[in-house]
């Protein structure tokens, strides 16, 4: 039945690449099926979309910042100097047909882009799919969230409006608050004084050549490391470390996911057609000495601004310096720690719970409430610096004080993190004890039964063996073990203190999660069920309808 | 299926997990459910209508785009509540859009009702190599090693690394050309002695006589317009640090720094309109309580009070222009700014 013989032009191909050997092993891989999984595939459509509109613009815009008086189209501005970026970009918007468009679904697809990546890191995070043998795969991802915030913020600041200049500037002040190097920094960055007339060309070059190809690199080594790992999967029947349930490649991924890039695409055109953003013909061209009020950056800047905007005004001036930190702090001091921490978050788990297996199975987060709890705290501190960058927008829309607004701010930022864990932490703890009730006892029926002697009991129904098994199918969590002081020769262990504050972390990394029932503790509930009438099947008389029927 | 490297029971005497037996064993994937799809053979045809259908829209809305391209003037514009705007771009995208999004629903509703949907399983392989292959490569990399002399031959290697090292330099110092270096620029801004405050934007001198007291008015130095002509990025860079705002408040308000006593003209002040903080104009004031407040971070400062910070990120007061009257009594610099406007900067002392 199988053809011994390729057609033709398959044939060509495979003289000369091989390409049966590659497709042999990959036509028909296995991917696991879940609605999360689609995340990471809505960023790399996104990242498509943005190179197929980008090399549109690129056909019309001018990268420089000549001045010229604007003839075009669009009679507000006529007559107004203004550099050639700008220029060209409202002749794009309002003399190339379809260009309004492709910019708009740039924009937009810009904005998607980095909001899927950081929902798909999310969910990496919250599921642990970081953990061996994917670690590096997540450094690698980070560094392409890292990358596109930097090429979405240049790209904001090529069409010379006057909110992208506004935007240049904050950055040129914050760069220029660098210790020691930041004057001569700005310079080389903007070749001389802000603005002078070279930004625009060079971040042109990094933003259509530089930080794509690196992005295009990574994405290429991204994918390549997730079909050599093989995708994680969520823990199920039949579903274990050692393979990989789902569906093949050819067909059924080939349509989903193909056909789901033209639904990302066919949305941000969508959007790109009907939401008007960034409307650059309204600002006018940049002045320096010019600004609109409520300036806002684009949303994945907005947690930054808020950092700097909530920072009390501290400066020193010593022996002819001045270290300003009300910016070297928010700006140059915590935006980078805190991405540091996130980049080396899988390593410093694995140092901490001493895990060196390879994981391939996902947690659910309730079963990781610290780790649960760390990712809350990460996204509520993320969260309340990027409401410090609206507080005006706060302040004016619900007529609060802005300075009650940015007090607020300056201590929940410290605070709410705290809370956030030890909440979230509480949280997966009593969801953990939940799913254990469930399979010690059963599912609630609702069903209640009186006995001769007057007890009012309710009916509990097992679980499906299905469902228990995939409440039951994840690791009993135990602190690391660091062993005793000393050997049995008297020896003391090496590096002990440090090995002292990794078991004290790992104490409370694991410190009241509840453990999943052994087998003997779920064999004496069902005992102790049965005994007790409190599990049953539900006959086929008792149906959940009647015993809402019994009680209305 | 192999169990080499996968999740061992127990790795190294360092990982934390103890394995009990497993409550439940797992009872293998579960049976496979078939869709009304793969039992009726009518509603397997209906999802092929649909799918077809979807394709075919899309098909036709792709060519309605290039009508719309030709058809729609380009300045014609459609004005439906929210949804208004150019109707060329609108019309071309929603075809566009849609067209997309068809193809790809369409796609996505044959795979999830037509094709084969039972679920397959697939071994995984540990990520790391096999002992003989570890064996392998290290027998081969020793032999590369071994070959080159790389090891032994103490000399090239230190010289290999010093070329290499040294390369990074040219590196470097080939990017020295990207901008002039700093010298005094920041220091110095294009206000001097006897220069006029003209208003930003008639270009106008300003007499005091001008300005009502609570008036605010965005002024600029004389000698800024005509560097329009001469260079257009000399005078967007000079704008960027010379440009002022003009207050008149009453004198009985005033509060003066010392020093500053004669640096006003019947309670007219002038003080650089660039924030200390990141260097934003600022713009927003409020006559009653002389605030002004910088629109980028919300840094507020007192203009009565020689422009200190009251509230926000902002640092340090902005540096204010000592003003004068000139024999034809228009307002001018008395000097140019005593201190450098704008951020802050690491030698600004």
């Amino acid at each position: 039945m199988s053809d011994k013989e390729f057609p033709p032009p398959v044939k060509y191909l495979d003289d000369r690449l091989g390409i049966a050997k590659i497709g042999r092993k990959n036509l028909r891989k296995v991917f696991p099926d879940h609605w999360s999984f689609m995340l990471g595939e809505i960023a790399l459509y996104s990242f498509i979309i943005l190179i197929l509109t980008g090399i549109f613009l690129t056909f019309w815009f001018k990268p420089s910042m000549g001045e010229v008086e604007y003839q075009g189209s669009y009679s507000l501005l006529k007559g107004l100097h203004m550099s050639e970026a700008y220029a060209s970009t409202l002749d794009i918007t309002f003399d190339v047909r379809g260009g309004l468009l492709m910019r708009q679904i740039h924009h937009w697809a810009a904005v998607l882009f980095i909001a899927a990546m950081m929902v798909h890191l999310l969910r990496i995070f919250f599921t642990g799919a970081f953990r061996k043998p994917r670690e590096l795969n997540w450094v690698i991802g980070f560094t392409m969230l890292f990358l596109g915030i930097i090429e979405g913020f240049i790209g904001y600041g090529l069409p010379d409006d006057l909110l992208s200049g506004t935007g240049l500037r904050i950055t040129q002040g914050m760069i220029g608050a660098s210790p020691v190097i930041g004057t001569y920094l700005n310079f080389f960055i903007f070749g001389g004084e802000f603005p002078g007339d070279d930004f625009v060309s060079r971040f042109f070059t990094i933003h259509v050549l530089l930080i794509p190809g690196l992005i295009l690199a990574l994405v290429t080594v991204h994918l390549f490391l997730v079909v050599y790992h093989k995708h994680t999967q969520y823990a199920g029947p039949g579903r274990t470390a050692k393979n990989v349930v789902g569906y093949p490649l050819f067909p059924v991924y080939t349509a989903k996911a193909g056909g789901f890039f033209f639904v990302v695409f066919g949305i941000t055109a969508l959007m790109g057609a009907l939401l008007q953003i960034n409307p650059v013909w309204l600002y006018g061209p940049y002045n320096p000495a010019e600004v609109t009020a409520g300036s806002q950056p684009d949303w994945y800047m907005g947690w930054l601004e808020g950092s700097v905007r909530i920072m009390p005004g501290f400066e020193s001036h010593f022996w002819g310096i001045t270290l300003s930190w009300n910016l070297i702090i928010p700006a140059l001091l915590i935006p980078p720690a805190f991405v540091t921490l996130v980049a080396l978050y899988p390593f410093i788990e694995g140092w901490i719970t001493g895990d060196k297996r390879e994981h391939h199975l996902l947690d659910r987060p309730r079963n990781m409430p610290t780790r649960t709890g760390i990712g809350a705290a990460f996204i509520t501190f993320y969260a309340l610096l990027w409401i410090g960058g609206g507080n005006d927008l706060i302040a004016t829309h619900f007529g609060l004080s802005l300075n009650n607004v940015t007090w607020f701010l300056r201590f929940a930022v410290f605070i709410g993190p705290v809370l956030a864990f030890w909440v979230v932490r509480r949280v997966a703890i009593s969801l953990q004890r939940a799913d254990n009730d469930r399979l010690m006892h059963g599912l609630e029926t609702g069903v209640i039964v009186r006995s001769p002697e007057g007890k009012y009991t309710e009916k509990h129904a097992p679980i499906s063996n299905y469902e228990a098994y995939s409440l039951t199918a994840h690791d009993r969590m135990l602190p690391l073990d660091i062993g005793p002081e000393t050997d049995d020769n008297g020896v003391r262990a090496p590096r002990r203190a440090l090995n002292k504050l990794r078991a004290r972390l790992s104490r409370f990394y694991y410190a009241d999660a509840i453990q999943k029932p052994t087998t003997h503790e779920l064999e004496a509930a069902h005992e102790h069920a049965h005994d007790s009438d409190e599990i049953h099947d539900i006959s086929e008389t008792e149906t959940y309808r009647e015993v809402t029927s019994d009680r209305s | 299926m192999s169990d080499e490297n996968l999740p061992a029971v127990k790795a190294d005497e360092e990982h934390s997990q103890v394995q009990v037996a497993e409550p439940i064993p797992d009872p293998g994937i579960e049976p496979h459910e078939y869709r009304i799809t793969d039992i009726d053979p009518k509603a397997a045809d209906r999802v092929e209508r649909q799918v077809s259908a979807m394709f075919t829209l899309a098909g036709l809305l792709a060519l309605g785009s290039c009508v719309a391209y030709f058809a729609i003037p380009r300045d014609s514009t459609i004005a439906f509540g929210p949804l208004s705007g150019n109707a060329n771009n609108m019309i071309i995208g929603l075809c566009i859009g849609l067209a997309l999004f068809l193809l790809g629903a369409g796609a996505i509703q044959w795979a999830k009702k037509l094709m084969v949907d039972e679920e397959i399983s697939e071994d995984r392989h540990p990520a790391h190599s096999s002992p003989e292959q570890i064996a392998d490569i290290s027998d081969a990399f020793k032999q590369g090693v071994a070959e080159s002399g790389f090891t032994r031959r103490k000399l090239i290697r230190r010289g290999l690394f010093t070329g290499l090292g040294l390369l990074g330099l040219p590196a470097i110092v080939l990017l020295r050309d990207l901008g002039p270096l700093p010298g005094r620029a920041l220091f110095n801004t294009i206000w001097a002695k006897g220069i006029r405050v003209v208003n930003d934007v008639t270009d106008r001198p300003i007499k005091p006589s001008d300005m009502i007291v609570g008036q605010l008015v965005n002024a600029a130095p004389a000698n800024l317009a005509p560097l329009q002509e001469e260079s257009p990025v000399e005078y967007q860079n000079a704008k960027a640090k010379a440009a002022v705002i003009v207050v008149r408040i009453k004198p009985s308000e005033i509060r003066t720094p010392p020093g500053r006593e004669n640096w006003g003209v019947d309670g007219i002040l002038c003080y650089s309109k660039i924030c200390t903080h990141v260097g934003c104009p600022i713009s927003l004031y409020e006559q009653t309580t002389h605030h002004v407040l910088c629109p980028c971070h919300q840094s507020t400062f007192d203009l009565a009070d020689g422009a200190k910070v009251v509230f926000g990120p902002a640092a340090r007061p902005l540096p204010q222009l000592p003003l004068a009257v000139d024999a034809e009594g228009y307002l001018v610099a008395q000097s140019g700014f005593t201190e450098p406007v704008g951020p802050s900067f690491f030698e600004r002392g």
